[in-house]
């Protein structure tokens, strides 16, 4: 069995394309993180590929179904953005000879296939559909809901994983090199960190609306408030460290206007989510939460980087379609959890989403009042990368957790969890679902 | 600064050869007359694959910037922190390019000032398009 990449036909890049189709009929019930690390250390137990394992069988235990039950993988093959294996390196024969190989010595240390995940899960015997959803679990989890929703797979596990290794993030590959490639080069030559093209929107947004960086602040610290409260997120397992304001404005720039904090730590963990028809759900162990839509964007600039209003035209146009497919309006969201990595673009998403009202221009405003899980107006309850470290999924497993009601001391409490909205990553090329307690 | 050396690729060839002798050339679709870079096999515009090199003036303005002083670049380590500013077009100000702005002292950039295109050499004496601000008013 060869797995392919999601066709276009998976995913609802267009606005007007009205319901989605299986709205509400599609629910997310169990859920299962491995633990996290900032770096792997090398042993085998600890490899990409084993947390991944890990994250998948406790997700199927926490749905209380039998493995032979599960017939659908999704997710991603890529487990890094910047973090490479040194070319030519031997993977150590202790970690090879640990699992079931496939034929890539790299597969499980360094990428992941479907095929090596079932090499190494010999419970699941009936999986008959496997598919890539590449980029993160925003992407993933879209393919999911749709191959429920279209019967390609009835008991589904979502798999997203991350690797990183020792050595600084995004140092390796071309960027150690000594030349580059015309076509890379045209945009490479300049040393722009990740961050970069958030930090000149975010630059452009501060000079449009008479804002500054230090209204950053109070996001900055209720995102880690919040991820000190998330049990499976790094900082909460190895540095409970609150982030104050003065920590935030003291901070050493990245790319000025963005900070060390406006950034996010790169670390290993790994999610997964059980996905299935809301009629088996019903028999689970958790409360279903179902799907009432998944959209993306698809909007790319114009030139190098996006501008302001590229961005905010792109957001706006995004929370159109979000809203149509789930037959909502912006006033039936409890919450949002936005992707926040770069923490900088977040308000781009919720400004978008017209999330409390909100308009362009005005989310930094809206920071400075409460924010917190406690008050009527919550945002990113997970925490985010900023709160739990690197990974595009905290956001999402806590808009299940939030809507089943075990979010624990996260657990929201100004408003009744009943309808949420997550996804990232960007503002131009992003994947967003809607999540909501009840079916209809 | 000590830019990485560029090896040309066939998308890109035109771009660095022109820069090669002074000339700032982008990419242009034939049948909808809209330029475009990065330079892609065929127009985002229209989608036709009539696309030609079209040469500039040259002159542009300073959109944006930002100060790296984290830069994933080993060659560019040592330069830190310094500026990448974005520059518009004024054939076109959807046309973006970046910049290390040669002359300019770090985080002082004026944005919306006018600059002109200098070819600097990189790390394998390929050059590439720079911009300066340019002084007082043109
Ligand atoms: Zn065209």
């Amino acid at each position: 069995m060869s797995t392919p990449t999601a066709p276009a036909s998976m995913y609802r890049p267009d606005a007007g394309a009205g319901l989605w189709e299986h709205r509400g009929k599609v629910a997310a019930v169990g859920v299962g993180h491995s633990p996290t690390a900032r770096r792997w250390d090398g042993r085998p137990e600890t490899s990409v590929g084993a947390i991944s394992l890990t994250a998948l069988r406790r997700a199927i235990a926490d749905a209380g179904v039998a493995p032979a039950e599960i017939d659908g993988l999704v997710l991603d093959a890529t487990t890094t953005t910047g973090a490479y294996w040194p070319p030519g390196k031997p993977v150590p024969p202790e970690v090879l000879n640990a699992y079931n190989a496939t034929d890539d010595p790299l597969d499980g240390v360094a990428k992941l296939s479907a095929e090596w995940i079932l090499a190494n899960m010999p419970e699941l015997t009936n999986v008959k559909f496997t598919m890539y959803g590449p980029g993160c679990m925003s992407n993933a989890i879209c393919v999911a809901a749709q191959a429920v929703g279209d019967g390609l797979a009835n008991t589904c596990l979502v798999l997203k994983s991350w690797h990183n290794y020792e050595g600084r993030y995004y140092q390796g590959g071309a960027n150690a090199g000594d030349a580059l490639p015309g076509s890379a080069a045209i945009r490479a030559l300049w040393g722009t960190p990740a961050c970069f093209g958030t930090a000149l929107q975010f630059a452009e947004y501060c000079r449009k609306y008479g804002k500054t960086h230090d209204m950053m602040a109070p996001f900055i610290e209720n995102s880690r408030n919040n991820g000190l409260k998330f049990p499976e997120g790094y900082w909460a397992q190895h540095r409970p460290e609150q982030i104050t304001a003065e920590d935030y404005k003291a901070a050493r720039w990245i790319a000025k206007p963005a900070n060390l904090f406006d950034n996010d730590l790169p670390i290993m963990v790994s999610a997964a989510y059980l996905y299935t028809t809301a009629e088996r759900a019903r028999d689970m162990d958790q409360k279903p939460v179902y799907i009432l839509n998944h959209a993306c964007s698809r909007g790319r600039p114009r030139s190098l980087t996006p501008t302001l209003d590229e961005v905010e035209e792109e957001t706006a146009r995004t929370a159109r379609k979000i809203y149509e497919g789930a037959g909502i309006t912006a006033d039936d969201l409890s919450f949002e959890n936005m992707y926040d990595g770069f923490a900088q673009f977040h308000q781009f998403h919720i400004e978008g989403l017209g999330y409390r009202g909100m308009k362009f221009g005005e989310a930094l405003d809206f920071y400075q009042g409460d924010i917190s899980i406690s008050g009527p107006n919550p945002i990113l309850p997970s925490g985010g990368n900023v709160g739990c470290g690197r990974s595009r999924f905290w956001m999402h497993t806590d808009c299940i957790q939030q809507l089943q009601q075990r979010a624990g001391a996260r657990q929201v409490t100004g408003v009744k969890p009943e309808i949420a909205v997550s996804g990232g990553p960007m503002p131009l090329g992003g994947h967003f679902t809607v999540w909501s307690a009840s079916p209809d | 600064m000590a830019k990485q050396g560029v090896v040309p690729d066939d998308l890109t060839r035109p771009f660095w050869e022109a820069a090669n002798q002074d000339r700032l050339v982008i990419q242009c679709c034939t049948a909808c007359n809209r330029l475009q870079h990065p330079p892609a096999a065929h127009c985002h515009g229209c989608g036709s694959d009539e696309v030609e090199w079209k040469e500039m003036s040259g002159r542009g303005t300073i959109y944006n910037y930002g100060v790296v002083h984290d830069c994933p670049i080993r060659l560019l380590q040592d330069d830190q922190p310094f500026n990448v500013a974005v520059i518009m077009l004024d054939e076109d100000p959807g046309i973006q390019m970046y910049s290390h702005l040669p002359g300019t002292p770090v985080d002082e950039v004026p944005v919306h000032a006018a600059v002109e295109v200098v070819f600097e050499e990189t790390a394998n004496g390929q050059k590439v398009p720079e911009w300066r601000v340019v002084a007082g008013d043109r």
